[in-house]
């Protein structure tokens, strides 16, 4: 198990993690487009509109990875602001800093999709449903992270700050996660459950995993280069770092 | 226990000799009343109360550290009290006392009002003395994540609202379920377990953000 705290104490440091992480980057992107690209053709021009739901089945191959992913951000940056405030680690910090924008973006993007299919599906664009409510919610804790950095004006204490808000803040996960479950809303109870038969269809799930998949490691490509240029900021003017840009 | 009520009895009297600070979130909650009766008329849902009493409560929460901050009382409070649980709980009890009771207190009024009917009225005081001091402590976080800043005001609102919402839910469901004359255990007990959880937990979360704040 020595690897394991050796990754741990390695991730830890900036240089390291600099230095290592860009393959990882071009990695991602490029095989987190290409999945995507795959994942959106197929489900967008390929599977054969629902029975109940006609053309507008469609749009869920981008709202229920956005909505899953949406979840996952914030649970990373929950659990990177445990780490920050036990062992104070600078990246725990650095990878909350890039990833609350992020999550943002991701969490819009899951509403936006959800509204739009709403319309035609529920007749509605909007409901006052538990789901949709703590996902808004989830989008504002993001804004909240974001929000309160900016107002600390000293750097360690924004970061402290944040960190514990972040970890407040995860309370909200649980609530959007079995709020279909515990309260009757409009929105359907998950159809994808861990050790149970899916309720949907082989056609529907093949591209919604595929674009899964693909959503998770795109993200995750854009984290890391988000987490990579925080680095390159904090550590400015650091030699590490100079011999670094002079040699690529 | 001594240290919550000496830190209770000390909040208390600060805040009824400058009476003012004590009197505004009540005078914020009857301003707010006046308003939307004038602006949407009578016979509205028993939850804009609700609605009203948060937003009253969020804005007294916001400087509820404002002025120990200010004064270095708070720097002393973080260094004498050990532990710092009792303490804050003291502060908030004294906080609460003065702005989510009064509120609570005086809701019936606001309830005839504004919804033109006295049925379920006391089950929205009861909903506002269980939900409201769940709201103080919960707001309590974000007020003392930001006491360093000097600039609370809007931006803690945009930090606790989103907390803020689970006990609005179960709160304005409960007075408009009791004033159509339905069942209301199940949202009272809710709103019962959400005070309990805020009771336990939000303390610390207060205490570890002032001591941030602080530099401790």
């Amino acid at each position: 198990m020595g690897w394991i705290k050796t990754t741990f104490h390695k991730t830890g440091s900036p240089r390291w993690f600099f230095t290592g992480a860009r393959p990882w980057v071009v990695g991602l992107y490029v095989f987190g487009a290409l999945l995507i690209v795959v994942g959106s053709t197929w489900g967008l021009g390929f599977v054969p509109p629902e029975r109940l739901q006609g053309n507008s089945v469609r749009i869920l191959f981008i709202h229920a990875p956005a909505a899953h992913l949406a979840e996952a951000i914030y649970v990373s940056i929950a659990i990177a602001g445990f780490v920050f405030l036990v062992w104070r680690m600078k990246m725990a910090d650095m990878l909350i800093q890039a990833a609350a924008p992020i999550g943002f973006v991701v969490t819009v993007l899951a509403l936006a999709t959800g509204i739009i299919w709403g319309i035609p599906t529920w007749g509605t664009g909007w409901v006052w449903d538990a789901r949709t409510v703590s996902t808004l919610l989830l989008a504002f804790l993001f804004f909240g992270l974001v929000a309160l950095r900016q107002a600390i004006g000293r750097e360690d204490r924004a970061s402290r700050a944040v960190a514990l808000l972040a970890l407040v803040g995860v309370i909200n996960i649980p609530i959007i996660k079995y709020s279909v479950e515990w309260f009757t809303t409009l929105h359907q109870p998950p159809s994808i459950v861990i050790g149970e038969k899916p309720a949907i269809a082989p056609v529907f799930l093949i591209p919604l995993a595929v674009n899964v998949v693909g959503f998770y490691c795109f993200v995750a490509g854009v984290v890391i280069a988000a987490l990579r240029a925080r680095i390159a900021e904090r550590e400015a003017g650091t030699q590490w770092l100079r011999d670094w840009m002079s040699k690529s | 226990m001594r240290l919550f009520f000496t830190q209770f009895r000390r909040d208390l009297l600060v805040a009824v000799r400058s009476r003012s600070d004590a009197a505004n979130p009540l005078a914020f909650f009857v301003l707010a009343t006046v308003l939307l009766g004038l602006g949407a008329g009578a016979e509205l849902a028993p939850g804009v109360i609700w609605v009203l009493a948060l937003f009253a409560n969020v804005l007294a929460v916001e400087g509820v550290f404002r002025r120990d901050d200010d004064d270095g009382t708070l720097e002393q409070l973080l260094i004498h009290a050990q532990p710092l649980f009792p303490a804050v709980m003291g502060k908030l009890a004294a906080h609460w006392a003065l702005s989510g009771l009064p509120v609570a207190v005086l809701s019936p009024v606001a309830a005839i009002m504004l919804t033109g009917s006295t049925t379920g009225v006391g089950v929205l005081v009861l909903t506002l003395c269980i939900g409201t001091p769940a709201l103080t402590l919960l707001g309590a976080i974000g007020s003392a994540l930001t006491v360093a800043t000097g600039r609370g005001g809007l931006l803690v609102a945009v930090l606790v609202l989103p907390f803020y919402v689970p006990v609005l839910i179960f709160g304005a469901s409960a007075s408009t379920a009791a004033m159509l004359g339905d069942p209301v255990a199940f949202q009272l007990l809710a709103l019962a377990a959400l005070l309990a959880a805020s009771l336990t937990a939000a303390p610390f979360a207060v205490g570890k953000a002032l001591a941030i704040s602080q530099e401790y």
